[in-house]
């Protein structure tokens, strides 16, 4: 499989401070990357070095198949992007700005420039206000608009840095389900969020920065594998506590009115919940526990809190 | 690319604005000298306005001579400021070098944009101070400060030349200003920044004490556009002016370069 962004050793220092630190990124061409960190993790220089407006101190880049920065103007063409927020001329209408942005730099013909930036203007839903001047526009059209940007010819990798910022769950949802066309037509998409939920809806692959170092890189299915761990809800709690006592490798975690955590160590839920049947007790639920990304991102970067009981 | 920056200068109101007021300027003082019929003796008050109440001729030249020492470097400091500085603060600057444009691409065209800003406004400034003055004070036949007279095609190219090396300083002021843009990502502390090194040359030429710096200063010269209306011309300080002038535009542009094409763009 190609890879659309691949870094080795990727290391950025800013005087003494080490921002980034031998960072190995992988995205696969056709992955919806989720890439995570709590704030000041790197990820935004990691963001920048990836399209030439940092330079690493250290550590190689391939975008798309080849060396950033050097290729830049070979490789950015074909990359869409929103960094920090979307920014424009306030004075001009939308459309302007991004026929403006459209002309500034290679690719896109003159002829068809019209068309295209309305289309990507439809395409985001702003087709109804595409003529106010931008600072009449409110944050959500904004970031809507700055989506337009980046997708103004048909870029093959787009790196979007919180793309839903500012915009209220209905406008989430439809830049969701805008990324997953996307990703259908063919294109990559990096995803840089601090919406855990969001990135576990809708990405294939993440990775986790912390403190400037790749703590996790892996499909969101790995990351969110099972606990090894079954909640069992019945009315029979004590029924149920003194059988699975009678089955080598299960413990009861936790016990909670008429909810039980059970430890599994190898032993099938399936196997669990015959016995449980067969023993005359009435289950109500049994769910194989999994992690939430957000549990898995707490765990990885240090901050878990203990759930209180 | 250099048609984008062209349409963002003409469609910011702030351009009409600044080359509306430096054009005001000389108007007023024209106005004030036509009804009040008091000039500066001979001599004293700035170049040429003395001689400008018999004879409209020269009000071109005295217009540039009024607006050059603080105005017209100002505006320019504002635009060459706001250059690199203005579209890192509007957050602009990374869009534009993702979309890409290359680093030195876009700072050769913003230096070229703010050539076409000085210019516009050396010559909008002239051409209202010829329709003024003409209006004002009429066209006669010219007497050079030596005394003689300058015929009028000869009047011509002299304010000609006096147009280009009137823009050729201003080049000096924009080269420093687009250096201090790329240095921050303030535009109001990139024109202070070329404002101070103006200012600092200024008040440097004025001290005794900077005697041996002085024809070394950027603002020296500037002011030596006067001896073309002089006959014959006298070229020495012209001359000087042009070459200081280009070592400074050519340091300051490659420091600009230097730092820009090097630089983390963190806005």
């Amino acid at each position: 499989m190609t890879l659309a962004i691949a870094t080795e050793g990727l290391t950025k220092r800013y005087g003494r401070v080490v921002a980034v630190k031998d960072v190995d990124l992988e995205v696969h061409e056709g992955d919806l990357f989720g890439f995570l960190g709590p704030n000041g993790s790197g990820k935004t220089s990691t963001v920048r070095m990836l399209l030439g407006l940092v330079f690493a101190t250290s550590g190689r880049i391939e975008v798309l198949g080849q060396a950033m920065p050097r290729a830049a103007g070979a490789v950015l063409p074909w990359v869409g992007s929103l960094v920090e927020g979307p920014a424009f001329y306030p004075h001009l209408s939308g459309r302007a700005n991004l026929a403006l942005m459209d002309q500034a730099g290679p690719g896109g013909s003159r002829h068809d420039r019209r068309d295209r930036v309305g289309e990507a203007i439809e395409r985001v839903g702003l087709a109804g206000v595409g003529r106010r001047p931008v600072k009449a526009y409110s944050s959500g059209m904004r970031q809507r608009l700055g989506l337009a940007a980046a997708l103004l010819r048909a870029p093959r990798l787009l790196v979007l840095d919180e793309p839903t910022n500012g915009l209220d769950p209905q406008g989430m949802r439809e830049i969701r389900d805008l990324l997953a066309e996307l990703v259908r037509d063919g294109a990559t998409v990096f995803l840089s969020s601090h919406l855990l939920a969001e990135v576990e809806m809708i990405c294939s692959r993440a990775a986790i920065v912390h403190q400037g170092r790749l703590v996790a890189q892996a499909p969101v299915a790995d990351l969110l594998a099972p606990t090894g761990r079954v909640l069992v809800a019945t009315p029979d709690t004590d029924a149920a506590a003194e059988l699975a006592a009678t089955v080598p490798g299960l413990r009861i975690d936790q016990r909670r009115d008429d909810r039980l955590l059970v430890h599994l160590d190898g032993v099938s839920p399936e196997l669990l919940n015959r016995r449980l049947v067969e023993g005359g007790v009435r289950v109500r639920e049994l769910v194989v526990e999994r992690p939430t990304l957000e549990d898995v991102f707490l765990e990885l970067t240090g901050e878990a809190r203990h759930a209180p009981g | 690319m250099l048609l984008v920056e062209l349409r963002k200068l003409v469609t910011r109101p702030r351009t009409w604005v600044s080359i509306a007021l430096l054009a005001g300027l000389p108007t007023l003082v024209a106005v004030l000298l036509k009804v009040t019929g008091v000039g500066p003796r001979p001599g004293q008050g700035p170049a040429f306005l003395s001689q400008v109440l018999n004879n409209g001729t020269l009000f071109p030249a005295a217009a540039l001579a009024l607006v050059l020492p603080v105005f017209l470097p100002v505006a320019v400091s504002v635009v060459a400021g706001d250059a690199i500085a203005g579209e890192a603060s509007a957050g602009t600057l990374r869009y534009l070098l993702v979309r890409p444009v290359g680093r030195t691409r876009l700072l050769v065209v913003k230096l070229a944009v703010t050539m076409v800003f000085v210019f516009l406004a050396v010559l909008v400034v002239a051409a209202t101070a010829f329709a003024v003055g003409a209006t004002l004070f009429g066209i006669e036949p010219l007497p050079s400060i030596s005394g003689q007279t300058i015929a009028a095609q000869d009047a011509t190219w002299r304010t000609a030349v006096t147009v280009t090396y009137v823009a050729w300083s201003m080049l000096g002021v924009a080269a420093i200003g687009l250096f201090t843009s790329t240095v921050t990502d303030s535009p109001l502390a990139a024109a202070l920044g070329a404002l101070a090194a103006l200012v600092t040359s200024q008040v440097l030429d004025l001290l005794d004490a900077a005697a041996a710096a002085k024809p070394y200063l950027p603002t020296h010269y500037w002011l030596a556009f006067v001896d073309l209306f002089r006959t014959p011309v006298l070229w020495h300080d012209i001359t000087r002016g042009f070459a200081i002038q280009g070592v400074y535009i050519l340091v300051f542009l490659g420091a600009a370069w230097a730092n820009f094409a090097t630089k983390d763009v963190t806005s």
